[in-house]
């Protein structure tokens, strides 16, 4: 491996599948957390119920993509439905405290040794369940440069990847700039002066919820196709966490923050991990500083400490407004 | 709501004065034509009985002023029956509709809009869009016609012109694009209230509007509350200056500890003894103030000698 070979596979990565997973679960957040103020730590559990309702229904039970995708959708809906109407009439931690714990139910029932027929216990379900939809592939050729390079599925993955967080990117735009997204900002601030100028929040905060669940399902849902398989492990609270380093990164309420947020990380992450193993193969570092088989987790403490140094000196994230963040300490 | 708003000055105020003359001014009186009717009204926080309240009616296009010692119960009660806050007991009616358990959200629609008495300005958002945000009915606040902008355009430009309106006659049009967040004090009170005033209330509440706005600004809007009132608003506010309450209130409400103890107009109620009592303690030796002197006199009078 050159260092050639390191800079292609981030920039890969930088615009790859797993950025577009991580992008579209922070899109969601971002109208949730964002602009709504509503704590969701249960993204995760959003893209499980997708990347589920593609596998469950198209490999086990023969469904065509796109019912699939529909009833995945539904099932978004309805999980935002029962985690918003217990909680969101209450206080804001509430909802903090019953979506990760729901998000952790979805995965322990995935994984559970009961309904292993059906979704495939700890291992998944995996086959070539969205085989249809790759048949579908125009694209001759995969691409190889010295910049980036996908294989023909990937590519056909990541462009349509992309189409969707594009749609998404829009409708948020038209949406936050719209007398609907005015009142969600509002309710971010202060719930009680919105109700006293006649705005029904719980109802706001609803569709909110809802709204970057069902985002947060598409997630999944590229997930699933890309990958071929699903596996319940792949949607534990560290999706979530991602999720919002991605968010916060790129600067929560603002439109593209997820888009630029999610592939800053990703390149970082790709960078920091593929230089090390290569500075460590190289002799650049000692083994005995570092072997091989820890640069896994350096990686993490040294991205972790980019994010830590990021919101030191911009808390706002990439595109926040810092004249915005210091509202906040009036 | 409002009638049209170059009816002849004066004429609902002397209207209103003209059918408050006739009510005994007893605690709980019952008005001529009232907007309010609130009955036994209670809520307590823990052994405290913050509001019991077992009669009042607020007259139809007056203003009227709930005025009483600091922890009366005057914020509480306000909260009750705009349903931000659950009493415990009572049965209350706005225009002939009730209103007990309705969400808050639904009191403000049926148009009781009140201020807050720590201001609630959203801090992020600009002094503008502040104010648009209290626009009733509006079709762009719908998730799905949201998305498409030319259904709600026009009403937002509306909507805009009518604020910026708003926004000049409360001293704001210059920070009109400024983040509500780096407002005054006082500017932040008078925002709250312009907003309030873009819901097209028939009925404003108001808890402590002048608290912090400067001289020369209370005048100025002492008058304009005194123009809304000839458009039909009803106002029914709290306020500790007792000079404001004397200069444009219709009729003065009094609650100490709950209940509510005094009502009459304002130059009757200040030299009320059981209103004295309240404010200043049972075992006072003011004088009563026989010569229109009010109270705010007198209890500037026992500051300035206990500085001295
Ligand atoms: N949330 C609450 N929990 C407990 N006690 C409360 C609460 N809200 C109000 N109280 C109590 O109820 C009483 C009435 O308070 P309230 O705020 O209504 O008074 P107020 O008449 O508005 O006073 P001020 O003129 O100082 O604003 C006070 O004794 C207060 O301590
Ligand atoms: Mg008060």
């Amino acid at each position: 491996m050159d260092w050639l070979t390191v800079f292609q596979n981030s920039l890969t990565q930088m615009i790859g599948v797993s950025a577009i997973i991580y992008c579209l679960a922070a899109l969601g957040l971002n109208i949730q957390f964002g602009y709504t103020g509503l704590l969701n730590f249960g993204q995760a559990g959003f893209a499980a119920i997708g990347a589920y309702a593609i596998a469950v229904t198209v490999a086990t039970l023969g469904w065509p993509l796109w019912l699939a995708l529909l009833f995945g959708i539904l099932g978004a809906i309805i999980f935002a439905l029962l985690l918003g109407i217990p909680t969101l009439r209450l206080r804001a931690d509430y909802l903090a405290i019953v979506t990760i714990a729901a998000a952790e139910i979805i995965r322990q029932v995935a994984r559970s040794v009961s309904l292993n027929d059906y979704l495939g216990g700890s291992d998944g379900i995996s086959g070539k369940y969205a085989a249809d939809w790759y048949a579908l592939n125009p694209l001759p050729v995969g691409i190889d440069t010295a910049l980036i390079r996908f294989s023909r599925n990937d590519l056909w993955v990541v462009i349509n990847g992309w189409t969707l967080v594009a749609i998404i990117v829009l409708l948020t735009w038209l949406l936050v700039r719209s007398p609907w997204g005015r009142v969600l900002k509002s309710i971010r601030e202060d719930e009680d002066a919105v109700r006293s100028l006649g705005k029904n929040v719980y109802l706001y905060k609803m569709q909110a919820l809802t709204l970057g669940g069902v985002i947060g399902a598409f997630a999944g849902v590229i997930f699933a196709v890309a990958a071929q398989s699903v596996q319940p492990d792949n949607y534990s609270t560290t999706l979530t966490f991602f999720a919002y380093a991605v968010l916060i990164l790129g600067g929560a309420a603002r439109v593209f923050g997820p888009v630029v947020g999610s592939m800053i990380f990703w390149f970082l992450l790709v960078f920091v991990g593929q230089a090390l193993n290569n500075a460590v193969k190289a002799g650049y570092i000692s083994s005995s500083i570092l072997r091989p088989d820890q640069v896994g987790q350096v990686q993490f403490m040294l991205v972790g400490l980019g994010l830590m140094a990021l919101m030191i000196f911009r808390p706002q994230g990439i595109f926040g407004d810092k004249k915005e963040l210091a509202l906040d300490e009036r | 709501m409002s009638d049209s708003p170059a009816a002849p000055s004066r004429t609902k105020a002397s209207g209103v004065k003209a059918a408050l003359a006739s009510v005994s001014p007893v605690p709980g009186a019952p008005k001529p034509d009232a907007i309010f009717v609130g009955d036994s009204i209670t809520r307590s926080f823990g052994g405290l009985a913050a509001v019991d309240v077992s009669h009042l009616e607020v007259q139809r296009g007056s203003i009227t002023a709930l005025i009483g010692p600091n922890g009366a119960g005057k914020t509480t009660f306000f909260n009750v029956i705009t349903g931000f806050d659950p009493p415990n007991t009572g049965t209350w009616s706005f225009e002939g509709s009730s209103l007990a358990g309705t969400p808050a959200y639904k009191v403000a629609r049926e148009g009781m809009i009140r201020t807050f008495q720590l201001t609630k300005v959203l801090n992020k958002l600009t002094v503008l869009e502040n104010m648009r945000l209290g626009a009733q009915g509006q079709s762009g606040e719908s998730l799905f016609r949201a998305l498409i902008p030319a259904i709600w355009r026009k009403q937002e430009d509306e909507i805009t012109e009518r604020a910026l309106g708003m926004l000049e006659q409360f001293n704001l049009f210059h920070v009109k694009d400024e983040f509500a967040g780096s407002l005054s004090g006082g500017q932040r009170k008078l925002l709250e209230m312009a907003r309030a005033m873009m819901s097209n209330p028939s009925m404003l509440m108001l808890d402590e509007p002048m608290a912090g706005v400067n001289p020369a600004l209370t005048q100025s809007l002492l008058e304009h509350i005194k123009e809304l009132r000839e458009t039909g608003i009803t106002i029914f506010f709290v306020e500790h200056d007792m000079d404001m309450v004397r200069d444009i209130s219709d009729w003065v409400i009094v609650m100490a500890q709950g209940s509510i103890i005094a009502e009459g107009p304002p130059a009757d109620v200040m030299r009320n003894p059981a209103v004295i009592d309240a404010y200043l303690g049972a075992h006072h030796d003011v004088a009563l103030t026989e010569s229109g002197e009010s109270l705010t006199d007198t209890s500037v009078s026992l500051t300035k000698s206990e500085e001295s």
